[in-house]
C-alpha cells in the first residue's frame, strides 16, 4: 500500500510534466490542426535554459533559492517563447493551405534542425545539476516503507496547479482566449470579423512553448540532468496524453498527462521498467484505434 | 510582387528599386531576434568543467557573427524577393530550370539508362576502387530504400515515420532464418521480404484509417517499439551485442572468403584468380544494384496499373475514392505492405553485407534520413531519389568533417523545401496512360493546360 | 423497354442528429428508376446530409435506406453498410458540392480510376497486370473504351491528358459526373451540379443529365438550387426545410404548394409567432404527407 502511494505522488510528479507539454499540442492542434512535431524539442529547450540560467545566476552569485527558481522559471520561459514564436513563423506560417503533407514534413525537419542545434551547440553530453531544492517530510511509513513527498515535488504540484488556473483564466475569460476559440471553430470567418489571425496563431505557439518551457524547468529540477534527446520521448508521451484526453481539449490534455504518468509509474513500479515506453506507446495506438476522439474530445464530423 | 504593391506609404530612402529604410528595418528586427534566439545556446555554452560540475563559457564573438549572419541573410533575401524585374530569377529560371527539368522529363528513360550503364561500369572503370565502391554500395542502399518508401510516401501520400522498422525487420529476419536454419541469402532475402511485408500489414491494419498526422505519429511509435524490442528480447535479438557471423552472399554457390566452407568452391577458386577482397565488394555492389533496379521496375510498372493508379487517386482524395467503391484500408495496406517488403529486402542485403547488425543501426534518425531523401528528391520523383540520396549520403561520407553538421542541414533543407517547393525539388508527375499516345486521336496536348 | 418506373430507393423516417442538432427529422421519400428526383429546399435544409447518408459517409441516427438493384434484383439496406461498399455493391454513384477530383491525375487517369473495382479484379492481384496477360490487356482496353464514351459524351476528348486540376471549372463539374458514370451506377446522386456554371452550361447540364436518365436508364437524384435545371428536368421533387419534408410531387405541384413558397419567401407572421407554432404551422401546411 505504502509503495503504491508512493507512485501515485511519483506518477502525479511526472503527470504535471506531461500534462504541460501536452497542453502545447493539443492548443495547436486545435487551432491549426496539425500535430507541432517539433513541440518536444521546445520542451527541451525550455529545459536546456533552466539549465544555463541556473547557471548564470550561479555566477552572478545569487543564491536565495526562491530567487532563483523565478528567474530560471521566467528567463526560460521567455527564450522558449521566443523559439516557439520563431518555429511558427519560419516553418508552419508560410504553408497554411499548402499541400496535405507539407506542414507535417516542415514539423519534422524543425525538429531534427532543432534537436542537432542544441546538440552542436551545447555539445551531447548529459547536463547535469545539483538539486536546487531539496528534502521533503515523510508522509507514514508502512512495513518499513517510508512514503515521502518532496519539497520540490509540492512546488512542481503548486506551480502546476497555478498555471493551469491562470491559463484556464485566459482561455475562457479574455479577449485573447475568445479570439482563440474563433479562430478553432472558423478561421475565416474569424478574420473576417475583424481577429488577427496570424497573431492569434502565433501568440498560441508563445502561449504552448512558454508552459513547455515550464514542463523543461520542472524535468530539469526533478531529475537534475538532461540531454539534447530528452524531447524526443517526452513529446511522443506527452502527445500521447493529448490524444488520450481528447485532442482540442484544455482539461483533456491535463488529465491525459496525469494518466500518462501514472501508467508510467505503475508500470515501471511493477512490471518491466524496459517497456515502459512501449506501454505508453500501446495505450496510444489502443485509444487511436478504439476512441480517437479521447476521453474529453469533441467528436469529428467528417467534412464531406 | 513591389511593382504592383500599391503602397500609400511614402517611400523611404529609395535606391533604384529598393526601399533601404523598409529593408534596413526588417534586417535590424531580424538580427534582433536572432541575437535573443542565439544568445543562451550560441553566446553561452553549458561546459563540463575541470571538477565534473557545469560551467557556462562565453562565446560572445561566434554570437556576433551569427547575428551578423541573420542579418545579411535576411539583406539578400530582401533583395531577391523585391528585385523587380527579378533578372536573377528570370535568367536562373530561362538558363537552368526550365531546361534542365525538361531536358530531364523529356528524356527520363534514356537517362535512366546511362545511369545503369554507367552504374554497372563504374567497379571495373579506373575510379571504382574498394572505398568508392563501398561508398556506391551505401549509397545504392539508400536509393533502394527512397524507392521504396517513395510507394507509401510519394504515391500513396502516407507519412510513414517508422520506415526504419521494416528495414530492421527485413535484417534481422534474414540474420535470423539464416543463423538458425542455415538457409543460404537467396532463400531467406524473399523470405526477409515476405515477412516486413507481412509486419506491415499487422502494424498498419488498425492504424490505416486513422487521419494522416495520427498515421505519421502511430508509424513513429511503431519504429521506436522494434527498435526497444530488438533492445529487450536477448533470447531472440541478443540484445545491444547484436547478430554478428551472419553469412554471406553467394554466387550460384561460389563463395568470396579466402577459404571455401566444407563442400563449397571460392569465387577466385572457380575462376582461378588471385584472391581479392575486392571480388566481394564488387559483387555486394551488383546486387543491391540488381534490387534497386528491381524495385524501381517494379514501382514503374505498378504505377500504371490499377493498384498504383488507387494509390495515386487515394493521395489526391480519399472521400472521392470512397465514393467510386475502392476499399481505402485495403489500397493503403497494399502500398505499406509492398514498401515494408522492399524495405525488407534492403534491411536483408545490409545485414549480409555487414556480416553484423544490432539494434544502433535502426534508429529513428535512420528513418529519418530516408524521408528526407524522398521529400527532398520530390514526392514521387525517381530521379530525384538517386540525386537526393547523393547529397544526403554521398557528400556526408565524403566529407566527414562536417557529419556533426549534417542532421542540422537535413533539418532546415526539409523545412526550406517544404517552404519553397512543397512537392519536392524534382516533383514531376507523368501521367500513366496518355490519350494520345493510346489512340492516336487528335487531343490537346498537355502543354496546352490552362 | 417498360415504361412503367420501378422503384429505386425507398427511405423511410431517416434522422439524423449531430448531438444535439437534428440534421434530419424523420424524412421518408422515394425515388423510382428512370426518373430525376430532386431535392430541394433552404440552405441548412439537410439535403446534402441526406446524400452523405444514402452514400455511406454518415451512419443515420434512424431510418431505413431500402435500394432495389434494378439490373440484379437485390435488395440493399444502405444504412447497415461500410461506407465504399454502397458504391462498390449497391453501384450508388455521387459527385460532390465542392468537386473533389484527383486533381494531380488526368482526366482520363481519373475516368479509369473510377473503373478500380472491375479493372483491380481482372489484374487478379496485380499479378496479371505486372505480367501484361491478356485478360488484363483486355480489362484495361474495355476501361479505356468507356472512358473515352463518357469523355466524348461530356466533350473532353480534346483535354484527355490534361491534369483535372487545369481544367475550368465547367469542366470539372462535367468530369466529376463522368467519372461517377464509369462505376456504371443504378442510381446517381447530384450534389448541386449546377452551381458556378454560366446559363448555356447549365442547359447543357440538363441535356447531359436527362440523356443519362433516358439512355441510361438509371435513377437520378438531384440536389440543387438552380430552378430552371430543377423545374426544367425533374420528374419528381422533395421538399426539405430544417430536416423535415415539407412537400413532395411533381414540378407543378410543388410550384403552387404554398409551404413551398412560405419556406422559400418567408411569411411575416412568422416573425410574431413563437417558433413552436410556427413548426406546426409549417407541418399542418404541407397536405402532400403520406
Amino acid at each position: 500500500m505504502a509503495y503504491f502511494i508512493q507512485q501515485l505522488i511519483n506518477g502525479l510528479t511526472l503527470g504535471a510534466i506531461y500534462g504541460l507539454i501536452a497542453i502545447g499540442y493539443t492548443m495547436v492542434y486545435g487551432i491549426i490542426g496539425m500535430i507541432n512535431f517539433a513541440h518536444g524539442e521546445i520542451y527541451m529547450i525550455g529545459a536546456f535554459l533552466a539549465i544555463i540560467s541556473y547557471l548564470v545566476f550561479g555566477d552572478m552569485g545569487i543564491v536565495s533559492i526562491p530567487i532563483l527558481l523565478m528567474g530560471m522559471l521566467v528567463i526560460s520561459m521567455i527564450f522558449t517563447a521566443a523559439y516557439g514564436w520563431t518555429v511558427e513563423r519560419l516553418a508552419y506560417r508560410p504553408l497554411r493551405g499548402s499541400f496535405r503533407l507539407a506542414p507535417l514534413i516542415s514539423a519534422i525537419g524543425m525538429s531534427i534542425a532543432l534537436q542537432n542545434y542544441v546538440q552542436i551547440s551545447q555539445g551531447a553530453r548529459v547536463k547535469p545539476i545539483q538539486p536546487v531544492v531539496q528534502g521533503g517530510f515523510q508522509l507514514f511509513t508502512q512495513g518499513g516503507f517510508a512514503v515521502q513527498i518532496t519539497y520540490l515535488q509540492i512546488v512542481i504540484w503548486v506551480l502546476t496547479t497555478a498555471l493551469m488556473v491562470g491559463f484556464t483564466y485566459l482561455i475562457t475569460q479574455t479577449s485573447l482566449g475568445r479570439q482563440q476559440r474563433a479562430c478553432e471553430q472558423d478561421r475565416k470567418m474569424a478574420s473576417l470579423i475583424g481577429v488577427n489571425v496570424d497573431r492569434t496563431i502565433s501568440l498560441t505557439f508563445v502561449l504552448g512553448a512558454a508552459l513547455a518551457a515550464v514542463a523543461g524547468l520542472i524535468t530539469t529540477l526533478y531529475y537534475g540532468v538532461i540531454d539534447f534527446y530528452v524531447g524526443f520521448l517526452a513529446g511522443m508521451k506527452a502527445f500521447t496524453a493529448a490524444v488520450l484526453g481528447g485532442i482540442g481539449s484544455l482539461p483533456g490534455a491535463m488529465l491525459g498527462g496525469l494518466m500518462i504518468g501514472l501508467i508510467e509509474a505503475f508500470w515501471s513500479a511493477y512490471f518491466t521498467i524496459e517497456y515502459k515506453d512501449v506501454a505508453t506507446f500501446g495505450i496510444l495506438v489502443l485509444v487511436l484505434i478504439f476512441k480517437p476522439t479521447g476521453f474529453l474530445g469533441k467528436p469529428e464530423v467528417e467534412k464531406v | 510582387m513591389a511593382d504592383t504593391v500599391i503602397d500609400t506609404k511614402k517611400p523611404g530612402l529609395m535606391v533604384g528599386w529598393l526601399d533601404l529604410g523598409a529593408m534596413l528595418k526588417e534586417c535590424v528586427i531580424t538580427a534582433l531576434l536572432s541575437a535573443v534566439l542565439f544568445l543562451p545556446f550560441i553566446a553561452l555554452h553549458a561546459d563540463t568543467g575541470g571538477s565534473g560540475g557545469l560551467v557556462i563559457e562565453t562565446r560572445w564573438d561566434s554570437w556576433a557573427w551569427f547575428v551578423l549572419a541573420a542579418f545579411v541573410g535576411r539583406a539578400l533575401l530582401v533583395v531577391w524577393r523585391e528585385n523587380p524585374s527579378s533578372r536573377t530569377r528570370d535568367m536562373l529560371a530561362k538558363t537552368v530550370v526550365t531546361p534542365v527539368g525538361g531536358f530531364f522529363r523529356k528524356n527520363m528513360v534514356a537517362i535512366g539508362l546511362v545511369a545503369l550503364v554507367l552504374a554497372v561500369l563504374f567497379p571495373i572503370s579506373p575510379f571504382g576502387n574498394r572505398y568508392s565502391v563501398d561508398v556506391a554500395t551505401t549509397w545504392m542502399i539508400y536509393i533502394m530504400l527512397g524507392w521504396g518508401l517513395n510507394i507509401v510516401v510519394g504515391l500513396a501520400g502516407l507519412l510513414d515515420l517508422g520506415y526504419v522498422a521494416f528495414y530492421a525487420v527485413g535484417a534481422y529476419s534474414y540474420a535470423l532464418l539464416s543463423q538458425t536454419f542455415g538457409w543460404s541469402f537467396w532463400v531467406c532475402l524473399p523470405l526477409a521480404g515476405v515477412f516486413a511485408a507481412f509486419f506491415g500489414v499487422i502494424l498498419g491494419f488498425p492504424v490505416l484509417r486513422l487521419r494522416g498526422d495520427y498515421l505519421a505519429i502511430v508509424t513513429l511509435g511503431f519504429g521506436e517499439i522494434i527498435r526497444v524490442i530488438l533492445l529487450n528480447w536477448y533470447n531472440v535479438t541478443n540484445g545491444p551485442d547484436g547478430i554478428s557471423g551472419i553469412e554471406r552472399p553467394t554466387l550460384f554457390g561460389l563463395e568470396f572468403g579466402r577459404n571455401a566452407a566444407e563442400g563449397g568452391t571460392t569465387f577466385h577458386d572457380f575462376f582461378g584468380l588471385e584472391y581479392s577482397t575486392m571480388y566481394r565488394v564488387v559483387f555486394l555492389f551488383y546486387l543491391i544494384l540488381a534490387l534497386a533496379v528491381l524495385t524501381n521496375l517494379f514501382t514503374q510498372r505498378i504505377r500504371k496499373l490499377p493498384v498504383g493508379r488507387a494509390w495515386e487517386a487515394l493521395r489526391e482524395d480519399e472521400i472521392a475514392c470512397r465514393s467510386l467503391g475502392m476499399n481505402p484500408t485495403n489500397i493503403k495496406l497494399s502500398a505499406f505492405a509492398l514498401g515494408a517488403m522492399f524495405g525488407g529486402f534492403a534491411g536483408s542485403f545490409f545485414a549480409t553485407r555487414q556480416g553484423f547488425i544490432s539494434p544502433e543501426s535502426f534508429t529513428f534518425i535512420e528513418s529519418a534520413v530516408i524521408l528526407a531523401i524522398v521529400v527532398l528528391g520530390g514526392m514521387g520523383s525517381q530521379i530525384g531519389v538517386v540525386i537526393a540520396a547523393f547529397f544526403l549520403i554521398v557528400l556526408p561520407e565524403m566529407a566527414r568533417e562536417f557529419e556533426q553538421y549534417r542532421m542540422l542541414v537535413f533539418g532546415a533543407a526539409m523545412v526550406a523545401v517544404m517552404v519553397w517547393r512543397p512537392r519536392g525539388l524534382l516533383s514531376y508527375r507523368d501521367p500513366t496512360i496518355l490519350f494520345s499516345k493510346i489512340t492516336g486521336r487528335k487531343s490537346t496536348g498537355r502543354e496546352h493546360q490552362a | 423497354m417498360s415504361t412503367t418506373a420501378e422503384m429505386l430507393l425507398t427511405v423511410e423516417h431517416l434522422t439524423m442528429r449531430f448531438g444535439g442538432l437534428v440534421a434530419i427529422d424523420d424524412l421518408s421519400f422515394e425515388a423510382r428508376n428512370r426518373e430525376i428526383t430532386s431535392i430541394i429546399g433552404p440552405n441548412g435544409a439537410g439535403k446534402t446530409t441526406v446524400f452523405n447518408c444514402l452514400t455511406g459517409f454518415y451512419k443515420p441516427t434512424v431510418g431505413r435506406l431500402i435500394l432495389n438493384h434494378p439490373k440484379s434484383g437485390n435488395t440493399y439496406f444502405l444504412e447497415r453498410m461500410e461506407g465504399f461498399k454502397v458504391a462498390q455493391v449497391a453501384h450508388v454513384g455521387r459527385t460532390f458540392q465542392n468537386i473533389r477530383l484527383f486533381g494531380q491525375m488526368s482526366v482520363l487517369e481519373n475516368l479509369i480510376v473510377a473503373q478500380h473495382n472491375v479493372l483491380m479484379k481482372a489484374s487478379k492481384f496485380s499479378i496479371a497486370g505486372l505480367l501484361r496477360l491478356p485478360v488484363y490487356m483486355r480489362a484495361e482496353r474495355e476501361a479505356i473504351d468507356l472512358a473515352t464514351y463518357w469523355m466524348d459524351k461530356v466533350g473532353l476528348t480534346d483535354k484527355a491528358d490534361w491534369d483535372s486540376q487545369n481544367l475550368p471549372y465547367g469542366d470539372q463539374r462535367r468530369l466529376e459526373i463522368a467519372r461517377a458514370m464509369c462505376t456504371r451506377p443504378v442510381m446517381l446522386c447530384l450534389d448541386e451540379p449546377a452551381a458556378g456554371l454560366n446559363p448555356r452550361e447549365s442547359l447543357e447540364l440538363n441535356d447531359l443529365l436527362v440523356s443519362i436518365r433516358d439512355d441510361h436508364g438509371i435513377g437520378l437524384l438531384l440536389i440543387e438550387h438552380d430552378m430552371s435545371v430543377v423545374m426544367g428536368i425533374s420528374d419528381h421533387i422533395v421538399v426539405l426545410d430544417h430536416g423535415r419534408k415539407i412537400a413532395d410531387g411533381d414540378p407543378a405541384a410543388v410550384r403552387e404548394d404554398p409551404a413551398v413558397i412560405k419556406a422559400y419567401l418567408g411569411e411575416e407572421e412568422d416573425e410574431e409567432l413563437p417558433p413552436e407554432v410556427a413548426q406546426d404551422l409549417a407541418t399542418s401546411g404541407t397536405g402532400g404527407k403520406p
